[in-house]
């Protein structure tokens, strides 16, 4: 890909790490002053992230919970409007619906439905698909998928400020602060 | 790959004192990303590959050839007759998709058990549960007969006004088995994403940087996208696990559920899983051996995590085993002749052979695994694969065949024999298995190089002060291990 853009707005300062730990006492230290818009970004999910970043829990396993009530109820009404209602099925006398016979496809579609509810559920929360990311666009993050952890705090945060979060980035310990610019089309 | 550094290469001395070590050769992340990605981006396409993929492709052809046969003139191309109306057609079913089951295992119940030798081999064994559940889903799909209106197996509003029968385990099946094949895809796709991105990092050429790129969906390696890609990643796996149980379960429906001596029989859904997670190990020991071999991932997949394969081999294999004398004491013990005489006629009648080609590969050979020397010699182990894979065929074929071939009425006792085009659709089955296989091991991560990050030591933020990361051995805590005191 093309040289980082340079040319748009400040979108954001990124300090980078070696090792997971000083990484982590480095996001320790950005939630203590009190910053909210900033992200840490490693190749793998380090151990206790969540706490040392202050992340709440999310909400994903409602939106799942949401998907199996929506199949389990799916599954059976439809077994009942076409067997028992729509086209009824006399077989050796047995119930037009008999929930023994009936629970595999339940089963099966509760937990269908909760899993592309999980699935899509993560895309929505997590923003995905998106393909145009500043942060995508610069050079020097490609290794955040490979082997380095980066702490990005961005320039719509209301404590930011460049000259005072750029010092304050320095003290943690990275490599180097960079700056991360928004992409402008040409 | 310099060899004798490999053949040095042991972790499986069971040493209680140390955490045994997943990653071997001395690599770290770096390392883990260039070797994993670099067989995709940067090698060079080997010869062998190109060789390969023009044979199992010439299968898959055959295969096709045979199914447009067996459309243009009906199943009696097949070596059915009456009373065999199920013969290899559902056996090949039944064992392609006992083999993916030992993907969802790995994938979804060893992450639940925490077991971090997993990481190694789940996108692998994942890649093989879809390869072969598609492989498996041909099958009943070509034997309905009348293949042009096969949609009928899906509740499908149609000019007849008709509806499935939802109280048939045939349509169970549908359901199971879609239901299996979506969410394992669903899974692995999840479980590739941090991976894509990574190719998507290090492409070179536009091409590649677009499609990996495409698929990554724009993945920026954020932790708060992990939070909720790590909780996805559980439910999936918490979803998956019954799931698995399930699909086997249905597919035993197809014969508990019926009146054959032989088929109706309480037994089936446990011991059917067991089968399926026994033949599906097979089947990855079969392609994990060579493959590691082939591109030097001998650090990655090492003889420790071979060695706990077999480990669930050896006892997969003594359930079915247990499974098999369950049946025969039942058979005697309920005291229904037509029961009896199926079981007999099984190991004593004209399908002995088969009986006991099925008895020596499933029940003797795997118990050759409690010798430790045999669990990690790879030669060795490989064949014994190749033993459990043609034992797990036979036993469908078994249990299907010989139950149908000798039913109620002795007047309609049929030998049921394959034709040609039985085989060659069979054979070619596994050309477009093989042919997946290659694909996928050429174009895509072959080993979850995010998840094997996190089971090495240096990925612990706390090494040094709480417990070290390893399997179970690193229960210990790591200043009883190394004789100082605690930090």
């Amino acid at each position: 890909m093309s040289a980082t853009p340079r040319n748009g707005a400040l979108h954001a300062l990124m300090t980078d790490f070696e090792s997971p730990s000083q990484f982590m006492q480095a996001c320790v230290k950005v939630r203590d002053a009190g910053y909210r818009h900033w992200d840490a970004h490693s190749p793998f999910p380090v151990h206790g992230m969540d706490d040392a970043m202050g992340i709440r829990g999310t909400r994903l396993p409602w939106i799942v919970l949401v998907g199996g009530i929506t199949g389990f109820s799916a599954a059976l009404l439809m077994q009942w409007w076409m067997n028992a209602v729509d086209y009824p099925y006399v077989i050796s006398g047995k119930p037009l619906l008999g929930l023994p016979a009936n629970f595999p496809v339940i089963f099966e579609l509760t937990v269908l439905f909760s899993a592309f509810a999980c699935f899509f559920g993560m895309w929505g929360l997590n923003g995905m698909p998106r393909w145009h990311h500043p942060l995508l666009a610069n050079d020097r993050f490609r290794r955040a998928s490979q082997d380095r952890f980066y702490v990005v705090i961005e320039a719509r945060d209301p404590k930011f400020d460049s000259e005072r979060t750029r010092a304050f980035l320095a003290s943690l310990g990275g490599a180097v602060v960079e700056e991360v610019r928004e992409i402008v089309e040409a | 790959m310099m060899k004798p550094q490999v053949e040095a290469w042991d972790n499986t001395k069971d040493d209680p004192t140390k955490p045994v070590e997943l990653i071997l050769g001395g690599n770290d992340f770096t390392s883990i990303t260039e070797k994993v990605s670099d067989i995709v981006l940067e090698r060079k396409t080997p010869r062998a590959w190109y060789i390969a993929i023009t044979a199992t492709a010439g299968l898959t052809g055959i295969m096709f050839l045979m199914i447009a046969y067996l459309f243009m003139r009906g199943v009696g191309v097949w070596g059915l007759n009456n009373p065999v109306g199920w013969a290899w057609d559902i056996t090949n079913f039944v064992f392609w998709v006992g083999i993916g089951h030992a993907g969802t295992l790995i994938s979804a119940i060893l992450f639940l058990l925490r077991q971090k030798w997993r990481t190694s081999i789940n996108r692998f064994a994942e890649a093989m549960t879809i390869f072969a559940v598609i492989c498996a889903g041909i099958f009943p799909g070509i034997h309905v007969g009348r293949v042009w209106v096969v949609y009928w197996l899906f509740p499908l509003p149609n000019n007849q006004a008709m509806w499935p029968n939802f109280r048939s385990p045939l349509l169970w099946d549908v359901f199971a088995v879609g239901t299996y094949m979506t969410v394992s895809l669903l899974f692995w796709y999840t479980g590739m994403i941090p991976d894509l991105a990574t190719l998507r990092d290090r492409a070179k050429g536009r091409v590649k940087q677009a499609v990996y790129g495409a698929l990554a969906l724009g993945w920026r390696s954020s932790h708060r996208h992990w939070h909720r890609y790590e909780k996805a990643y559980l439910l999936l796996a918490g979803l998956a696990t019954p799931l698995v149980l399930s699909v086997h379960s249905v597919v035993s429906f197809d014969f508990a559920t019926s009146q054959i001596p032989g088929w109706h029989t309480a037994i089936f859904p446990p011991y059917f899983v067991a089968g399926a997670v026994f033949s599906g190990f097979a089947m990855v020991g079969t392609i994990l051996i060579p493959a590691r071999k082939w591109f030097g991932l001998e650090a990655i997949i090492t003889k420790h995590h071979l060695e706990n394969m077999n480990k669930i081999i050896l006892a997969t294999g003594s359930i079915v085993g247990f499974a098999y004398a369950t049946e025969f004491f039942i058979a005697w013990y309920g005291g229904n002749p037509n029961e009896s005489f199926a079981f007999i006629n099984r190991a004593f009648g004209p399908y002995a052979w088969a009986y006991w080609t099925m008895v020596t590969c499933n029940v003797v050979t795997p118990q050759l695994f409690w010798s430790k020397k045999i669990r990690t010699n790879l030669t060795v182990m490989w064949i014994m694969y190749i033993f459990v894979n043609i034992g797990m065929w036979f036993e469908r074929f078994v249990i299907i065949v010989s139950s149908l071939s000798r039913d109620f009425l002795p007047s309609s006792w049929a030998y049921y024999r394959p034709t040609p085009v039985d085989i060659m659709t069979f054979v070619g089955s596994f050309g477009l298995f093989f042919t997946l296989v290659l694909l996928f091991i050429r174009f895509l991560p072959m080993i979850a190089m995010a998840e094997v990050k996190t089971v090495m030591p240096i990925a612990d933020a706390h090494s040094g002060e709480r417990r070290s990361v390893g399997d179970y051995h690193g229960d210990i805590p790591s200043h009883i291990r190394d004789g100082g005191s605690p930090k």
